[in-house]
């Protein structure tokens, strides 16, 4: 039986509903934007400096293009509002107020932006989306939530995917832009997983020695998960960068409702991709039954109980945030997450500011084959696109030429060059142009940091044997099952094993809830973005 | 004569609409969603009978979380009786800087939750916080009051005691307050002692409001979530969730609606039916003891 049984709340609601757009119609000729003379000449400096002291003084050329501060500046939106949402002030909630704030000033037109944390984000966005109520014009939101969005969505228009901005985004993040053929999410931020270690220490030959004679081991950047392990257990509870303070191995993002499962996906890529095996490492595509408790990801949940001995105190309810300041702040000899923790690390007042190094995430000695039920025996290593915040435009949108002339503003060649530079912004590199070693030596990072973040970030997008988000339809509650597993192993309250069991058996129950060809469907686009790449 | 009564109870009209609107409605529109499959990728109500509910008793978090919660609030209420009466008594004697105390003893109420959760966070911090600074000074071993199952529920009945002990004090201060003096002064003639007095005059005198504040606590109690979600997120793994926090997560960030409603009315019934044998105990208990 299908039914709208609140009908009277329907009603009352659609009422209001109309009542509110009869009051803020806008007639046809008002959605486009009238023309005025450009604020800015061609290739003016641009900076973010009269917005306060947070700011840096860094000054970039603005390039011509339909998204330039010239080009949108000759656009007049003023009797026009548009709504956005975003997260939290500030990753991805402070450039989008300040980059509103910048669209109000030149184009006359308004724009509310709403803050919400992380947790209400998906429900605020989703909600009126469900309802048929255009909310916001604007949503920023946590790519992988594709599957649930898509439907309410307007592609991305033609005359922006040929801006040059938007044919400079990578491959990777056209395609997880991309739903059902199309272009539905507007790029504005690419994320991945790497690792990130103190190269000072490692390049320290008084460390490098006592390492040989503790281990007869060489010191050198991990490339699988059990080096990995071995030299934070080296270093956790030393003092090595000689502050007077303990040191500690690794800090991992551990809080269960606080991206947990990112982490543990990035510490299983290597056992449970495998480049022989086609068909997706999260479902057997054919049958969608859940492989989360196979034993690559088992092995992956072992290594993750094992490291806790290395954590800082604290670390094994470590949040993003609480990350970023273990390893940004010198506390941690290593780590690996999103650019964040790394980014801070390289601020201009960093103690350890080009210190630092980044590397692939580590990989493994043996991967699971889920063919032949076996371990293949050979070094696998797997890149992992961890989600990034995206944007998009709402189908029902009545300000849809502002909202996407915002959006091509907002991730114009000069705000995007700014936005980068600054660690809290949460804005990382997912264009070509980006991958340039000097735009980062330009800030200040030393040639070889440079060489290995743009290397290890570029690697990546090149690497055929990648893991992506799960994207499907009740993304966040199949993730959300998998953080409470995964955080019942390292509380101690279940094996990995019987964790990651109950994690399947959760899956599958949400499989059934929300529709196994429905599921199926999405996640074979998933399946095509690692195995056809 | 029937005109005016009828006149009359168009008076009452207003608040059975509002009663209406806030309480028989949601309540009436829950029980409809439980049978529902409505969710974050359905958002449509289709009826598919009672498999929520069945789906529910299969779910040992929901159950294990409610066993938690009864531990952690009749504990808490306990501690925060006793110290709370302590605390009334205390002020009801004294009669110098009696207005301070009450103040003071008031200042943790008025704080909001969130507020009160965010700060202890600081202090229970396992490197930054003062708690462990304080045990690292007196020699003992810090404590992962946040990260392990033990010290963390430790750490949130903490916060519970040290936020809602001023009630009862409060609530108890007021009954203190209106007990007749007359059972004191015959007392004070037999020549009771303080002891005595207490046990045989205070107490038994206080059973009623005693009965009342630890009722009206343990409705407050059972509705737990804000200081979970901002100290511990129901961590380490899913130790420290209570049922308000595990529906917000399922109803609220899962957008499980069909479910979470079903699992709504059932902790309502459940708490409606404990808390009356709660109370019904507690008066007997009492009673008795005043009786005695």
């Amino acid at each position: 039986m299908r039914s709208r049984p609140y009908k009277g709340l329907v009603a009352v609601a659609a009422a209001a509903a109309l009542t509110a757009t009869a009051c803020t119609a806008q007639d046809e000729a008002q959605q486009k934007p009238k023309e005025k003379t450009a604020l800015f000449k061609s290739g003016s400096d641009i900076s973010y400096q009269k917005y306060g002291k947070n700011y840096p003084t860094t000054k970039v050329k603005d390039v011509p293009g339909s998204c330039s501060y010239e080009s949108i500046s000759r656009k007049d939106y003023s009797g026009q509002t548009l709504k956005i949402i975003s997260h939290a002030v500030p990753v991805i909630g402070e450039p989008t107020q300040l980059h509103a704030k910048q669209f109000e000033e030149i184009t006359g037109g308004k724009v509310e932006v709403v803050n919400v944390p992380f947790g209400e984000l998906h429900q605020k966005i989703l909600t009126p989306l469900q309802a048929g109520q255009p909310a916001y014009d604007v949503m920023f939101y946590p790519s992988l939530w594709i599957g649930d969005m898509a439907p309410y969505l307007a592609p991305v228009p033609e005359k922006y995917l040929n801006t040059t901005g938007m044919q400079d985004v990578t491959a990777a993040y056209m395609d997880v832009a991309t739903w059902d053929g199309k272009v539905m999410q507007y790029p504005v931020d690419g994320d991945r997983h790497y690792l990130k270690i103190r190269a000072d220490v490692l390049q320290d030959p008084k460390w490098q020695a006592q390492y040989k004679k503790a281990t007869g081991k060489d010191l050198k950047v991990p490339t699988t998960w059990t080096e990995y392990q071995d030299i934070a257990e080296a270093f956790s509870g030393k003092d090595f960068d000689g502050d007077g303070k303990k040191n500690y191995g690794s800090a991992e993002v551990t809080k269960r409702d606080d991206l947990t499962f990112s982490a543990f996906i990035s510490r299983a890529a290597p056992y449970v991709k495998n480049p022989d095996v086609k068909g997706g490492v999260f479902f057997d595509e054919e049958t969608m039954k859940p492989l989360i408790n196979t034993p690559g990801f088992v092995r992956a949940l072992q290594d993750m109980v094992k490291a806790k001995s290395t954590w800082a105190p604290g670390g094994s309810n470590f949040g993003l945030g609480d990350e970023i300041f273990s390893f940004g702040g010198g506390q941690t000899l290593m780590s690996y997450s999103w650019d964040d923790a790394f980014i801070q690390a390289q601020q201009p007042d960093s103690k350890i500011r080009n210190t630092v190094q980044a590397a692939p995430l580590p990989g493994s000695t043996e991967v699971y084959n889920r063919t032949t039920k076996a371990w293949d025996k050979k070094a696998n290593q797997a890149a992992y696109f961890t989600w990034g915040w995206t944007s998009a435009v709402a189908k029902a949108s009545s300000h849809q030429e502002m909202a996407f002339d915002y959006l091509c503003f907002f991730s114009n060649e000069a705000n995007t060059a700014l936005d980068l530079t600054i660690g809290r912004f949460g804005v990382n590199p997912y264009r070509i142009s980006h991958f340039a070693p000097e735009f980062w030596e330009k800030q200040g990072w030393d040639k070889d940091v440079a060489k290995a973040y743009v290397d290890t970030l570029s690697g990546m997008e090149e690497n055929p044997n990648r893991v992506f988000d799960l994207r499907v339809p009740g993304v966040n509650q199949y993730m959300s099952a998998l953080a409470n597993g995964v955080a019942a192993a390292l509380a101690g309250q279940e094996s990995p094993q019987r964790a990651l069991d109950g994690v399947a058996r959760e899956w599958a129950k949400i499989t059934d809830q929300i529709g196994k060809d429905k599921v199926q469907s999405a996640y074979r686009n998933v399946v095509a973005l690692e195995d056809e790449s | 004569m029937d005109g005016l009564r009828r006149h009359k109870s168009m008076f009452l009209l207003p608040g059975l609409l509002t009663l209406f609107l806030i309480i028989i409605f949601p309540l009436l529109f829950t029980i409809r969603v439980s049978f529902s499959g409505w969710n974050v990728s359905n958002p449509q109500m289709d009826f598919i009978g009672g498999a929520n509910y069945t789906a529910m008793l299969d779910d040992s978090r929901f159950w294990t979380s409610i066993t938690r919660l009864i531990l952690l609030a009749g504990g808490t209420v306990l501690i925060q009786y006793l110290i709370g009466f302590g605390m009334a008594l205390l002020v009801w004697r004294e009669a110098r800087g009696r207005r301070f105390w009450r103040v003071l003893f008031l200042v943790p109420m008025m704080t909001t939750p969130v507020v009160m959760a965010a700060i202890w966070q600081t202090i229970f911090h396992e490197s930054l916080g003062p708690m462990n600074d304080l045990l690292g000074m007196l020699g003992l071993p810090r404590i992962p009051w946040l990260t392990e199952s033990g010290p963390a529920l430790f750490a949130l009945m903490t916060v519970e005691v040290w936020q809602w002990t001023p009630f009862m004090f409060l609530l108890l201060l007021a009954g203190l307050l209106s007990l007749p003096k007359e059972p004191f002064m015959a007392a004070a003639i037999d020549g009771a002692g303080t002891w005595r007095t207490f046990w045989k005059v205070t107490f038994p005198l206080m059973a009623p409001v005693s009965v009342a504040a630890v009722i009206i606590r343990l409705i407050e109690a059972s509705k737990l979530s804000d200081s979970v979600y901002v100290l511990t997120s129901g961590g380490p793994g899913s130790s420290t969730e209570t049922p308000g926090y595990y529906l917000y997560i399922q109803g609220l960030r899962d957008q499980q609606t069909g479910y979470s409603g079903a699992m709504s009315l059932t902790y309502l019934v459940l708490m409606i039916v404990t808390l009356t044998i709660v109370a019904a105990l507690l008066t007997r208990a009492l009673k008795l003891k005043g009786d005695s």
